[in-house]
């Protein structure tokens, strides 16, 4: 990614309070041109609250707002150089679809021959050339998406904010419209703000995402980062699917880590940080990242554990397994069903063992609350 | 659904032959080609004819016509504001306020305005008094509608429309004013179906002088009812039942209690 000198939207300390109820608390974030910008979160997390200030339609309690440097502060919604794509739509029902199109060029004071022409670019551009002259009750769902990119996108906003624009879909629309959007985005190079609950959405789509809980941001990385080297317990929880096991230090050396799990007894992993014995955390291990062995097999290895499968969920080209340690601990696992001619690997009941490299789970520390 | 039975029917029957008969009633006198309604003679239009002779009566109608159509834009114009600002601004007191003079009995609004008019303004009875009365009672049911008309609306039409580039008087003109359209309209026809056929009101605050078609039927029956009250009560009851279907269609949010598409 292209970084310049200066990042397209500065969110500096920004505060915003409903009541006793913060809804926005201190949140610092750096949008670079041209990205692809997700905050993602559960409902009620700040993420709305935040793009409502960005537009315009609410202000900080405290903090600022910088677009190119300059304090968005004091100015209006109309007179900000960004538009949103709302959740609703909220296409003008008493004009056509051209004329909502028209509508942001028209209030830009565009001559009528321009607009004609950026409109049926735009139109084309979602694939809509065809639909000018009908009304926004006549079309479909995701038609209705289509126009409302359209209206966002037509004048070339510096940002275009989109608040869960793909909430009100279908899934197998929205799985259309997910690549919809990265085509855009890269085609017209406007930068996104999106906002959206679902993190495969946030991971598939974003070129960075900031995740958000009750009006913080936990994490703000790189989708693959974020999924590889969760930063919490949140964000580890939030992002996928993931095993927690509560751990302490037993020794730590350079790289090395030595790890014990209450019942479970000693886990080899790797972290470069400096820890202390004594430490305490979760260690996180993504299922896929388990391997689950015949009983027997592979015996007397680091990280291998006996237990049973007790639950399974065979989906075709995956299984997904929940197997029962012997200390009592439940660990899920994924299995890529990749050999030919079987279906699958292990059944309910079957005595297994899971086992795991010692790179494979991230250790996050958290230190004692004072 | 199940179908209602014989029962409901009647009684549907007899509770709409209640209201309706009476109606019908004067509506077939007005049409008897008789001095008395007492028995049915024979069809005529002569009592419509003996109407647009009345000189008092055409003057009373001219008045009524003129207070109504007044008195429904203003009163469509500032009941449009009201209704809006209901919306908007979510003060408990509001709908209170432009509320009550629909809820309030008839005769005590009359009475109160008299002695505003009166011992306030000292304001002489007549055409004035009587238009500011009526804009006065129709504010109300005009804010009804288009707050209705509001309700039913996606509030983030007009962030929309901000958001790309209108400033809220634009917004106000290109987005709020086509949206509550009908509504205006649905709202300006009720008024003037109010302002048409108020008696009560009007009676206490039209002073000497000016008549309105009510007190002119009125000043009419204290003597008889005579075939020509039955034939301008008909004329009456046609215009108000055209102006009340035609704002129902156009909100029909109002009638069904839930938002229009």
């Amino acid at each position: 990614m292209i970084t310049s000198a200066m990042p397209l939207l500065q969110i500096r300390n920004v505060t915003r309070r409903f009541g006793a109820f913060t809804a926005v608390d201190a949140v610092s974030l750096d949008i670079e041109a041209g990205e692809f910008f997700t905050l993602l979160g559960p409902s009620g997390c700040g993420k709305t609250t935040l793009l409502r200030m960005i537009a315009g339609f609410d202000a900080p309690d405290a903090g600022e707002l910088l677009l190119d440097g300059r304090p968005l502060a004091g100015i209006p919604p109309e007179a900000r150089p960004l538009h949103t794509v709302f959740q609703s739509y909220a296409l003008f029902p008493h004009m056509s679809v051209a004329g909502n199109v028209a509508f942001p060029l028209e209030m830009a004071g565009c001559a009528k021959d321009e607009i004609r022409r950026r409109v049926a670019e735009t139109l084309a551009l979602v694939h809509l050339e065809d639909k000018g002259a009908q009304f926004p009750h006549e079309l479909s769902g995701g038609q209705k998406q289509r126009v409302a990119l359209a209206r966002g996108l037509v004048n070339r906003p510096r940002l275009l904010l989109l608040d869960e624009p793909l909430g009100a879909l279908d899934a197998k629309l929205r799985q259309e419209m997910q690549g919809e959007l990265i085509r855009l985005q890269r085609d017209v190079g406007v930068t996104f703000v999106f906002v959206t609950h679902s993190q495969q959405e946030a991971l598939a789509l974003s070129h960075r995402v900031a995740v958000m809980k009750a009006g913080r941001v936990e994490q703000c990385d790189v989708p693959d980062r974020l999924y590889t080297q969760p930063a919490n317990r949140f964000v580890a929880d939030f992002i996928g699917k993931i095993n927690l096991i509560e751990v302490e230090v037993v020794a730590a050396s350079k790289i090395q880590l030595h790890l014990r799990a209450e019942g479970l007894g000693a886990i080899a992993a790797t972290d470069p940080r400096p820890l202390r014995p004594g430490d305490r955390g979760a260690f996180a291990l993504r299922p896929e990242l388990l391997r689950v062995h015949a009983h027997g097999e592979a015996a007397g290895l680091k990280n291998h554990f006996s237990g049973t499968v007790r639950e399974l969920l065979y989906l075709g080209d995956v299984t997904h397994y929940k197997i029962a340690l012997d200390c009592g601990l439940v660990l899920e696992a994924l299995m890529p069903n990749a050999a030919p001619g079987r279906a699958k690997f292990h059944e309910i009941g079957d005595p297994v063992a899971v086992s795991w490299r010692h790179d494979a789970g991230v250790f996050l520390h958290e230190p004692p609350a004072r | 659904m199940k179908k209602p039975g014989v029962w409901l029917w009647a009684a549907a029957l007899t509770v709409y032959a209640f209201l309706y008969l009476p109606l019908a009633i004067v509506v077939i006198f007005s049409f008897n080609d008789s001095m008395l309604n007492a028995e049915w003679v024979g069809f005529t239009w002569r009592w419509y004819a003996t109407l647009i002779h009345d000189g008092e009566m055409l003057q009373a109608a001219g008045n009524s016509l003129l207070i109504a159509l007044l008195s429904s834009a203003c009163a469509t114009v500032l009941g449009a504001s009201a209704g809006i600002a209901m919306h908007r601004y979510r003060f408990r007191w509001l709908p209170l306020l432009v509320l009550t003079p629909v809820a309030m009995p008839e005769i005590l609004l009359g009475v109160s305005l008299l002695l505003f008019f009166r011992q306030v303004l000292d304001l002489t009875l007549g055409f004035l008094s009587i238009l500011v009365a009526h804009i006065t009672f129709s504010i109300g049911f005009v804010a009804v509608i288009v707050r209705a008309r509001l309700a039913g609306m996606d509030e983030s039409l007009f962030e929309a429309a901000r958001d790309l580039g209108a400033t809220p008087w634009t917004t106000f003109r290109r987005i709020t004013l086509p949206l509550i359209l009908p509504a205006l309209a649905a709202g300006f026809l009720m008024s003037f179906t109010l302002s048409i056929d108020d008696f009560v009101i009007t009676f206490f605050v039209a002073g000497v002088g000016v008549s309105t078609l009510p007190l002119q039927i009125y000043s009419m029956i204290k003597v008889a009812v005579t075939p020509e009250v039955n034939a301008v009560s008909t004329l009456l009851m046609a215009l108000t039942l055209t102006l009340i279907l035609v704002s129902t269609r156009l909100a029909p949010d109002v009638l069904k209690g839930r938002g229009a598409v």
